[in-house]
């Protein structure tokens, strides 16, 4: 009888599986919002109220690709809609991608507008939301700020003394980095470390200001807390309190201010002596040539930019919207510490925006290691810094001539492939 | 029906699974590693050769399997002539042996990162027992022998038991009247063990080295979840070159010099261990 029943169920099971397919909802193919709350919050929240039924599938970048390309190879297939950041679509080929200028809707920024066409004349995806990295700290830490530092306005001198402080006072080192294996340490140094102390990425790679860079982010790194190898996400640490000052993604560490608003403040990350070096984070949304249903799939890309499914968007993952909107007072905690910080960074006077590399194509994951060889071979492998910077500029060097990629800020604009020099 | 043909007619299938999705694929890697922008061209090998990380995720992996092996080969030896003596509750020993077979290894890895991380059971029973004032990170960058010791131990204890399970057939196909001709001499226990049990057991001897030293040179998860980058290797450079950097044909490169390296161990333990002609058990 039970057996029976067993049967049943999966005959039922089979038939409603088999409508849902034949119903063909639009699959969105996301790398972003890829936590379980976050996605649910995706799929009910934000893509709710489309008129179409949409399938949001959060992936990891590797998979992500491989059924993209498999699609793409063969001709067809049953993405809708792409939801990546600018780097994953700029290691993309722009012929795989529908031009999106003729939709009507698009970022109010000219910046994000431009940095979409992936260097051809058309949008080749629509900005979707932002982001940046700042600086989070436990409240017990900022009785220990050396004498007259401000914490909106820190150099990366008084960042060191802090974190110095705190380091005596506990006797451990409490200062955190996302140097795990999934850790974003890579945008740190081409985002801000490197636009504080030499304006520039590429150029002045192993220039000398590049060396005291990494001079003083080793004297950074004598109070980071060691396990920091292994973070990924300093919420974890914050929260867990191992770590009592971090550095991160934003929506890296929202748990710890949405948990315990009260514990924590965010504030800018550190100037250096060519600035206040920070990157703004962009995703956007493409339609592969392979959409099964083109029109569905237009009709969500503009769904998304609607002001309302921005605001549900930012609540969903704590992606800032890219259009002009009035935000909501009844924002997350750590919406409005992470909207202020970022607020503070680029408003500063001595900002000094590190953009997105661009223009690498799928040499983005090379160009990255470049940053992460040289931090383990600087700071873990204590190897010494001249002679590990001319050797990764080799390395950049051979990238930049591979892919001609021009400069982008703060680098000077180069006719041609950005030079090392 | 031919009964000369049937054996071929039974293994067809398998023939034909294998072929499809082994030979295939492999065919595809072997292209694909050898060939930049369509044309044939060693650039892909002497990219991931000429890369930094190279020599030390080589090194590395060799030692593992140095570190590991022996110790595995020399318990799985004990724990198989232990329950070959054994009257009672063998099978109930066996079952409790292998359980760590049953374990992805990914799994076993975060089981022993359980154990050794800041707030994992080893530092919470050293303070409990007042060894240590507070929790120390034990798999720091600043520990490089500790974390090599915490991955060799978390390979033995997943992977001893598959030796293991090779070794208990291979004992039990040994005649008992070897055994009791040798006592009749005089031979004691330890002259039966290396005189009797261990000519006879070397095919299972080889099998259990070829399989354990190719899944050596294989390890992946468990470093990963235990020493993160600290602890490069070359299967974990491999899966870097595949979904960090996206480029395909260094990623092939590696996975055939795993393959070459793998394929070169297999010849000198097959060698080495091999069954003189025209002796049988």
């Amino acid at each position: 009888m039970t057996h029976r029943f067993k049967l049943a169920g999966a005959a039922a099971l089979a038939l409603t599986m088999g409508a849902s397919v034949a119903q063909a909802d639009v699959l969105f193919w996301s790398t972003q919002a890829k936590p379980v709350e976050e996605a649910q919050a995706m799929r009910e929240q934000v893509l709710g109220n489309f008129s179409d039924k949409v399938d949001y599938q959060p992936n990891d970048g590797g998979p992500w690709l491989t059924r993209l390309q498999a699609e793409l190879q063969a001709g067809s297939g049953t993405i809708g809609v792409l939801g990546a950041l600018h780097g994953d679509f700029s290691a993309m080929d722009p012929e795989n991608l529908v031009d999106l200028s003729d939709l009507g809707v698009m970022s109010s920024s000219d910046t994000f507008n431009n940095l979409a066409k992936l260097g051809t004349d058309d949008a080749q995806y629509i900005p979707w939301m932002q982001a940046s990295y700042i600086m989070a700290a436990n409240k017990k830490a900022l009785e220990h700020l050396p004498e007259g530092a401000d914490i909106d306005a820190l150099t990366y001198e008084q960042l060191i003394a802090w974190a110095a402080n705190v380091h005596e006072a506990t006797g451990e080192a409490k200062f955190g980095f996302p140097a795990g294996p999934k850790g974003l340490k890579h945008r740190f140094f081409q985002g801000y470390l490197y636009p504080s102390y030499t304006n520039g990425v590429v150029r002045t790679f192993a220039s000398d200001a590049a060396v005291t860079a990494w001079e003083d982010f080793r004297k950074l790194w004598a109070h980071t807390n060691p396990a920091s190898t292994n973070f990924s996400f300093l919420q974890e640490q914050l929260l867990s309190e191992d770590v009592w000052i971090a550095f991160d993604h934003t929506s890296r560490l929202a748990q710890a201010f949405n948990e315990r608003p009260d514990d924590f403040v965010a504030f800018p990350a550190p100037a250096g002596p060519t600035g206040r070096g920070f990157m703004p984070v962009i995703a956007g949304v493409a339609i592969p040539k392979t959409a099964p249903d083109m029109d569905a799939a237009k009709a969500l890309v503009a769904h998304m930019l609607k002001p309302e499914t921005q605001i549900a968007t930012l609540k969903a993952t704590n992606f800032f919207p890219v259009v002009d909107v009035a935000l909501p007072d009844d924002l997350p905690p750590a919406v409005q510490a992470a909207g202020g910080a970022v607020a503070k960074m680029s408003g500063a006077a001595d900002a000094n925006p590190g953009l997105l590399p661009a223009g690498l194509g799928s040499k983005g994951g090379d160009f990255n290691r470049v940053f992460v060889d040289a931090f383990e071979r600087i700071v873990l492998a204590n190897q010494d810094i001249r002679t590990v910077l001319d050797d990764q500029k080799g390395a950049l060097e051979a990238i930049m001539n591979e892919t001609g990629a021009p400069c982008w800020a703060p680098d000077a604009p180069s006719e041609g492939a950005c030079p090392v020099e | 029906m031919n009964a000369r043909y049937l054996p071929y007619l039974l293994i067809l299938p398998v023939t034909l699974f294998l072929c499809l999705f082994f030979l295939y694929p492999f065919i595809l890697v072997a292209q694909q590693a050898f060939s930049v922008d369509g044309g044939w061209s060693l650039k892909n090998f002497e990219d991931v050769i000429g890369y930094w990380k190279f020599p030390i995720s080589f090194q590395n992996t060799m030692l593992l399997a140095a570190a590991v092996v022996p110790v595995q080969l020399a318990l799985a030896l004990l724990m198989a002539t232990m329950v070959n003596r054994m009257k009672k509750g063998r099978d109930l020993i066996l079952y409790v042996w292998t359980i760590p077979l049953g374990i992805s290894d990914l799994a076993a890895g975060i089981i022993w990162l359980a154990i050794f991380e800041q707030s994992g059971f080893l530092n919470s029973m050293m303070q409990a027992v007042g060894a240590i004032d507070r929790p120390t990170n034990f798999l720091s960058y600043q520990n490089p022998g500790i974390v090599f010791l915490a991955i060799a131990l978390a390979e033995i204890w997943r992977a001893t038991a598959i030796m293991l399970v090779i070794l208990v057939a291979g004992i039990g196909l040994i005649p008992k009247e070897y055994y009791e001709a040798a006592e009749v001499f005089g031979a004691s226990p330890w002259k039966r063990f290396t005189r009797v049990t261990l000519p006879l057991l070397r095919p299972s001897l080889q099998t259990a080295l070829v399989l354990r030293v190719i899944l050596a040179f294989e390890i992946f998860a468990v470093v990963a979840a235990l020493g993160g980058t600290l602890f490069p290797v070359l299967m974990g450079e491999t899966y870097a070159y595949q979904f960090d950097l996206l480029n395909n044909g260094a990623a092939a490169a590696m996975a055939l010099i795993i393959l070459a390296i793998s394929i070169a161990f297999t010849l000198i333990i097959m060698r080495a261990l091999r069954v003189p002609k025209g002796a049988t058990i």
